[in-house]
């Protein structure tokens, strides 16, 4: 598996095609990448072109953008071992709260949004208190809050729906503005594909310099450029269909906040210390505490900052329904778990990626979009989603347990080696050298 | 002793056990012969081989796995699994204890035994006969109290009226009073002796060398997987000396690194440390340690495993182990607080566990992050990781301590045991500590890779560093340390210059407290 490693010298090899998109890329994920391809040609087909269509893409992201928003946060505290079940209650909460604040306490939009984070910052400093600094586990402290939170939403708004001004529909359903010159296309949304191709070539070539300076060979340079060319034809293609649709819609507003959001978030989970940190407390506990990690501070991050995106999450839900009700965000927690392990999370904690949760997360919401287009019914929409489910972590534990490497946990973590761990530690149970005695039978 | 009883017939026969683990010879044709009604110690260092041979008697390595027989009561027994030795009367009761803390002591003593008709469990027949075999061990308690509320004597105690339940005619015992106090060890030790008298053998695998010589018939000694030789306790006369003697008897190789010792001044130095079990209240792990390490000096810690080595120095730290209850740590001779792990590294301190995969290594994490992670600050600007310097630091350590690997890139998982405790010792060095404690830290690896451990090391003491090294393998502290303190059951028992120590005054040191006097 590692032997495209070796042929990255020059010329063309075989071997340099899994480059594009595997390992030394910028996208990782290409296992369930590669599923989630499939299942869009797929939808395609069968519906004739509407799954690709101006209006349907724009529907998808801002039907499932709170999804994913929760998917991001999910994804944290599912890396550090723990669990959030509270997530749809919290939107309930933070959404009525939001809503009553501006109906009956004037509060302007902007001040709504401020008070919405804070109201999920003091639900998420609670629950992480007593899963941090008590110790009562996660899915009990959220399961409680599910009830706890739910209740809230109904005891505040007297279980009525609750209308949102204007201005603050802006968030959930609004679009990029228009302006500038008739181009047959939305100019914001032309501009933000043009920005993010800039950025995708800028990132490609910044790659392969620090690759070069660590001593490491970068792909060949057609690698490269067939990478980058790919990326940057699929963002114009997708500027043109947000761009393209009719008058007054183009790239949700929704969809730029889950884009800065998961932009964030790859960056603190990856490049920050407080992101290794929530490696290396769900991947092993003991050992993190004892290089000097403070574990109960982590915890206790990764649950507030669950229940700050659900905020986010329940206001731009709020937002493009135009009310708050006492039922939203039934089942949201469900959406948000099922989307981390089908981007290559570990139940046990330790690994996942927020963009292999993106990915997952996108997997169920074209999936449930395709099916609805072709008017299949949510009996058996929930059906399917939860066979896919099942059938997604199957083949990844199956992989693992036969020692082959799993493609998700492989690329949606990126690195190699930690693909056979669970094998390497099966074998390891097995094969105790002489000089180390069992632990359960020392002598 | 009762003669009748000990020239009795052979209850078990291990012929010239063989048994190899890839690239590991465990066992080398290890004979054992045990009769019937006696109690039979089997001695050896730890990682002599005792606890594998133990396993392949009781089937928890299934026949097929081994070479040579096994005899048991004149016919040879070709045990599949633990279940069928039990089966046989052969019952081993491990150090940890195979008791389920929340179930009765009636339902653990018929755990997977239930007695019963159709799966439905008569609990008043159950009951009645755990009053009998509580009161045969000796135990008085309610057999309706649950495990985890009585001593882990008592739950001894417990263990062994279970196997007695099993009609057990061969018991074996790990390690059976490591985590008792003296009245408890005593009243285990009468009850051994009591069954003996009832006509069921014995093994009794233990360090502590007194209650062997106090209760066996007869010692087996293993030394690197070899049986050495069987002592008749009475006829040979056999006394603790004797059997230091046979398990320590190698010779030592000349494999540890030349060293010029340029030792300084005492900079570090623990006062009256006192540390409590962390569960049970009334234990103390650590008493009244008190020692001092010199700047560039190896200072060897010699002790059995259990004697309070390892909690000493996961307590002191960080206050990682146990609760902490008294002490004081002084560093350049200023008093320093280290009641955090961030605290005993900001002073200094490093600490590689004994325990490389449970608490040294997140195996899940590559080479790179590893080698940096327990100090990120160190590569990181306003907590975000420069991961170039990450990389560059790792090479670094792969290239000066000689980690096999292609790439830093490399899971941690895919290293073999010397280069994964390398990654472990690369990721302290890059903390820049001034004293390094290291716990077993060449267990489970392979000669070529120790002597690399040695040299690595030696060059840290060169530096100026001070080094603690806990090792149950006496010939490597002799080889590497320069000072050694031996510890047994939490008490430090004496201080010798390496220069003037030998294994068996260390091991004496090392079995039994009465020994502090005369220790120099």
């Amino acid at each position: 598996m590692s032997a495209p490693e070796t042929t990255t010298k020059t010329g063309f090899r075989f071997g340099d095609l899994k480059n594009i998109f595997g390992n030394g890329g910028s996208l990782k994920q290409f296992g369930i990448l590669a599923a989630l391809i499939v299942i869009i040609l797929f939808f395609q087909w069968w519906t004739n072109g509407t799954t690709l269509s101006p209006g349907n893409v724009i529907n998808i992201v801002q039907q499932y953008s709170y999804i994913l928003i929760l998917a991001i946060g999910m994804v944290m505290v599912i890396i550090a071992g723990h669990i959030d079940l509270s997530v749809g209650s919290v939107a309930a909460l933070v959404g009525i709260v939001v809503a009553i604040s501006m109906r009956d306490w004037s509060l302007p939009w902007y001040l709504a949004i401020v008070l919405g984070l804070v109201v999920g910052a003091a639900i998420g400093a609670w629950q992480g208190f007593w899963v941090a600094y008590i110790g009562v586990p996660a899915f009990i402290v959220t399961l409680a809050g599910m009830l706890l939170w739910r209740g809230a939403n109904q005891f505040i708004g007297d279980a009525d729906t609750i209308p949102v001004p204007k201005e603050f529909v802006y968030i959930g359903g609004g679009y990029l503005p228009e302006w500038g010159p008739d181009t047959g296309y939305n100019n914001s949304t032309l501009l933000l594909g043009i920005i993010i191709s800039a950025v995708l070539v800028y990132n490609e070539w910044r790659g392969r310099a620090t690759r070069r300076k660590m001593g490491s060979d970068p792909v060949p340079l057609w690698v490269s450029i067939v990478r980058v060319g790919i990326l940057v034809a699929v963002v114009i293609y997708a500027a043109t269909l947000f761009g393209g649709y009719r008058e007054g819609t183009s790239f949700p507003v929704s969809g730029v906040i889950l884009g800065v959001l998961i932009l964030v978030y790859s960056f603190v989970t990856r490049n920050t210390i407080l992101g290794r940190h929530i490696y290396a407390v769900g991947g092993n506990r003991h050992a993190a505490a004892l290089s000097g990690v403070k574990s109960r501070r982590v915890d206790f991050l990764v649950m507030m900052n669950m229940s700050i995106l659900a905020a986010v999450a329940g206001m731009i839900f709020v937002a493009r329904s135009q009310a708050s009700g006492p039922f939203d965000g039934n089942g949201w927690e469900l959406d948000a778990i099922a989307a981390v392990f089908i981007g290559g999370a570990a139940v046990a904690g330790g690994v996942g990626t927020v963009v292999g949760s993106i990915i997952g997360g996108l997997v169920m919401a074209v999936l449930n979009n395709g099916l609805v287009l072709k008017g299949i019914g949510s009996d058996q929409v929930q059906m399917i989603k939860g066979l896919v489910l099942l059938v997604a972590v199957a083949i990844d534990v199956y992989n693992k347990s036969q020692g082959r490497f799993s493609i998700i946990e492989r690329l949606t973590r990126g690195r190699k080696g930690s693909t056979s761990s669970v094998n390497a530690e099966a074998n390891e149970t097995v094969r105790p050298d002489a000089t180390k005695p069992d632990p359960t039978l020392p002598g | 002793m009762d003669n009748a009883v000990r020239t009795g017939p052979t209850i078990l026969e291990m012929n010239s056990i063989t048994k190899e683990f890839p690239g590991v010879k465990a066992l080398d044709q290890v004979s054992l012969s045990v009769k019937a009604g006696e109690i039979h110690a089997i001695c050896g260092e730890n990682g002599a081989g005792k606890s594998t041979l133990m396993k392949v008697l009781s089937g928890v390595y299934p026949f097929g796995t081994y070479e040579g027989d096994i005899v048991y009561q004149g016919a040879v027994v070709k045990f599949k699994d633990i279940r069928s030795s039990e089966a046989a009367g052969i019952v081993i009761i491990h150090q940890e204890l195979a008791l389920i803390p929340t179930l009765s002591v009636t339902e653990n003593i018929f755990l997977g035994n239930e007695p019963g008709r159709g799966g439905v469990i008569d609990w008043v027949g159950a009951k009645q006969t755990a009053i009998e075999l509580l009161a045969r061990v000796g135990l008085t308690d309610d057999p309706d109290v649950l495990i985890k509320d009585i001593g882990v004597g008592k739950q001894q105690l417990v263990e062994i009226a279970k196997a007695i339940n099993k009609n057990v005619k061969l018991l074996i015992l790990d390690e059976p009073t490591a985590a008792l106090n003296e009245q408890e060890s005593q009243h285990l030790l009468d009850l051994i002796r009591g069954l003996k008298g009832k006509g069921i053998a014995s093994i009794m695998i233990s360090h502590k060398l007194n209650e062997i010589e106090a209760v066996a018939d007869s010692i087996t000694i293993i030394r690197d997987g070899k049986s050495v030789e069987t002592l008749d306790v009475v006829a040979d006369g056999v006394d603790e000396d004797r059997i230091i003697r046979g398990m320590v008897g190698r010779t030592l190789e000349n494999r540890f690194p030349d060293r010029h010792p340029e030792i300084g001044e005492v900079f570090f130095e623990v006062k009256d440390w006192n540390v409590q079990h962390p569960i049970s209240a009334d234990r103390k792990v650590v008493k009244h340690a008190n020692f001092t390490v010199r700047r560039g000096e190896v200072v060897g810690f010699a002790g059995l495993m259990g004697a309070g080595r390892t909690e000493l120095a996961m307590s002191i730290f960080g206050h990682s182990y146990g609760k902490f209850l008294s002490g004081q740590v002084f560093k350049d001779g200023k008093e320093i607080n280290l009641n955090s792990v961030t605290k005993a590294i900001d002073n200094g301190l490093a600490y590689v566990s004994e325990d490389r995969k449970a608490l040294g290594l997140n195996l899940l994490d590559d080479i790179k992050r590893s080698v940096v992670s327990a100090k990120l600050t160190k590569i990181a600007k306003a907590d975000v990781v420069d991961s170039s310097a990450e990389y560059t630091v790792a090479e670094q350590y792969r290239k000066s301590l000689r980690i096999k690997t292609p790439t830093v890139n490399e899971g941690v998982n895919k290293l073999s045991g010397g280069n994964q405790q390398k990654v472990v010792l690369a990721k302290w060095m890059f903390t820049d500590p001034d004293l390094l404690i290291l716990d077993e830290p060449t267990r489970g690896i392979d000669v070529g890779a120790k002597s690399e451990i040695y040299g690595i090391i030696r060059d840290l003491a060169a530096q100026g560093k001070g080094v603690i090294i806990i090792s149950s393998e006496l010939p490597e502290l002799l080889g590497v340390s320069d000072r050694i303190y031996t510890i047994f059951e939490g008490q430090i028992t004496s201080e010798i210059q390496a220069a003037d120590a030998d294994p068996e005054t260390l091991m004496k040191s090392m079995t039994s407290a009465k020994k502090k006097v005369d220790a120099r």
